[in-house]
């Protein structure tokens, strides 16, 4: 971390004119199914990689990825490691005070998948908001937060990825799992003779999700949130996000 | 004329100082400090401290330890169970290494070999997502066990050096005493082979409380899990993190300052004519006490 103060070098106020110089956008993400991921070439793939393509082509720079764990993408967006972060960043308040964000291109909610042996036949959120549930997320991501919000009663345990707090889900060490749709859908399907889905796939939050920029450029934000309005108009959002999140025409592409 | 005389002096008395070495210290620490407040301010971050506070300690509705605090509570926990765990392994696996029973050498060795030459971070996977269901052991217990092990592994091999340096005539004078072998290694050998080694093992144990953090992957509460929440909650990534940085030094540097005063102290120092100090063969002599003159067994051979 000490370096990190050197590594960066005389960051630019003005990002958007740095990026049209350099010719080149550089975007900070975490791999996250259908967000963002690899196909069977290698390429990465997913909405906020098409997001991300279109968004440097209207610049008219290339795109330059680079993934990132999420527990240091802000320090690395800080120190000037990549220009934007877009890798479905939940808006929050709190988040807000440290960076900035755009105004919010998409919406995603968090859903919940629950063991079918030790926690059988539950259709509620509130069946679930007892002292002796214990519900499974990822470690920084906005399902923690939901959880406890709508299960202030349940165990939570905090792990450092999906597939992690999947796995005690499934060893039944855990009862549910929270995360953001549509990651518990993919799951129940996959293990249909342990999993289910108490909510019949149904997001029980509904979360902006927004560009994450250094605070204190004005002219690269307005450039964003300009961007997104005019996408929004066209449609060519929706019709991104209909197909990665509300079909499985893409999963060819996988395997 | 005068202060170029007159500050070298001081200087002279001041360098032998004690003080000196904490002024040192304190300097670097000072330095370190202002070199990442103004790198972090290079790249446009404005420090907000006043926001961590309320995680470190909550003073709404009476005062109560915030997340950061029960997650340093965790962490000395697991730190302390793992140090235990590896003051049980680290010996058990260099007296079988140096034992003449084959079958101990090759357990003790392909234990070794398996724990040292895999991540840490692995094995505490394998304990928790296989083992630990098979077993039936919670998430703790997995923890302190994986950390014991991987610590106690590399101790083991510290303590062996420690041990072969031990003298000959130091086993020789322990035998010819008809001392058993429990004996001979708790009494004779072990106490000199730690003392000689302590410095090193004090680092294994320095190691130990920095890998605690690991645990945090299998949902552990430490210190590291909790502020890995915070951050992800309020983004206060340098002001967090620091915070904790400086609670494992705190940590750490207690463990040093025990182990310093146990170097220091008489019960791993030989004194002459002390039954508490076994080390020395004169000692040894006059020291049988009540376990009189027995025949040493016939396990108790000299590693060769």
């Amino acid at each position: 971390m000490v370096l990190l103060g050197f590594a960066a070098p005389g960051l630019a106020q003005n990002t958007l004119d740095e990026v049209v110089r350099r010719g080149v956008l550089r975007v900070g993400f975490d791999t996250f199914v259908p967000w963002a991921m690899k196909d069977k070439n290698g390429e990465y793939m997913g909405f906020e990689i098409d997001v991300a393509r279109k968004l440097a082509e209207d610049m008219g720079v290339q795109v330059e990825f680079v993934p990132t764990k999420w527990s240091g993408i802000i320090p690395a967006l800080l120190a000037g490691k990549f220009d934007i972060i877009i890798g479905g960043m939940g808006i929050t308040p709190a988040r807000n005070l440290k960076v900035n964000f755009s105004a919010p291109y998409e919406f995603s909610g968090m859903s919940i998948v629950a063991n079918a042996q030790t926690a059988p036949r539950k259709t509620s959120i509130d069946a679930f908001n007892t002292p002796e549930t214990v519900i499974a997320v990822k470690t920084g991501a906005t399902s923690v937060a939901a959880v406890q919000k709508f299960m202030p009663k349940a165990t939570m345990r905090m792990f450092d990825d999906e597939a992690q707090a999947l796995q005690e889900v499934l060893t039944g060490r855990a009862h549910a799992m929270v995360a953001s749709a549509p990651f518990p859908e993919h799951q129940a399907v996959r293990h249909k003779d342990r999993l289910y889905l108490p909510l019949a796939g149904q997001t029980f939050t509904r979360e902006p999700i927004g560009f994450a920029v250094p605070k204190g450029d004005h002219d690269f934000l307005n450039f964003l949130n300009n961007w997104i309005t005019i996408q929004q108009t066209q449609g060519w959002l929706e019709e991104r996000y209909t197909y990665w999140f509300r079909t499985l025409d893409w999963q060819s592409r996988l395997q | 004329m005068l202060f170029g005389v007159r500050i070298p002096l001081c200087w002279r008395i001041w360098r032998h100082h004690p003080g000196w070495v904490w002024t040192r210290v304190l300097l670097t620490l000072v330095g370190l400090a202002w070199i990442l407040v103004r790198g972090a301010e290079h790249v446009g971050y404005t420090w907000q401290w006043s926001r961590l506070w309320p995680y470190v300690l909550r003073t709404q509705d009476g005062l109560a330890p915030g997340p950061l605090l029960l997650g340093l509570a965790q962490t000395i926990q697991v730190s302390l169970w793992g140090l235990g765990g590896m003051a049980l392994v680290a010996p058990s696996l260099a007296i079988m290494r140096l034992s003449a029973s084959p079958v101990a050498r090759a357990v003790s060795r392909v234990v070794l070999e398996a724990v040292r030459n895999t991540p840490l971070i692995v094995q505490i996977f394998f304990l928790y997502f296989v083992a630990a269901p098979i077993l039936g052991i919670d998430r703790l217990a997995t923890a302190v066990t994986a950390l014991a092990l991987f610590e106690g592994a590399y101790a083991s091999e510290i303590l062996r050096a420690g041990i072969l340096a031990v003298p000959q005539g130091q086993w020789e004078a322990g035998r010819s005493l008809g001392l058993s072998s429990w004996h001979l290694w708790a009494r004779i050998i072990l106490p000199q082979a730690v003392r000689t080694v302590l410095p090193a093992l004090v680092n294994q144990g320095v190691s130990l409380i920095k890998d605690s953090a690991l645990v945090s992957t299998i949902a552990v509460y430490d210190l590291t899990m909790r502020a890995g929440a915070v951050v992800a909650e309020t983004f206060l990534v340098f002001e967090t993190w620091f915070f904790v940085a400086g609670m494992y030094l705190v940590l750490t540097g207690t463990l040093s300052w025990v182990a310093s005063r146990m170097h220091g102290s008489s019960s791993l120092n030989p004194l002459p004519g002390g039954c508490h100090a076994p080390p020395c063969a004169p000692l040894a002599a006059s020291c049988h006490g009540p376990f009189g003159f027995r025949r040493a067994r016939p396990g108790a051979k000299h590693p060769g």
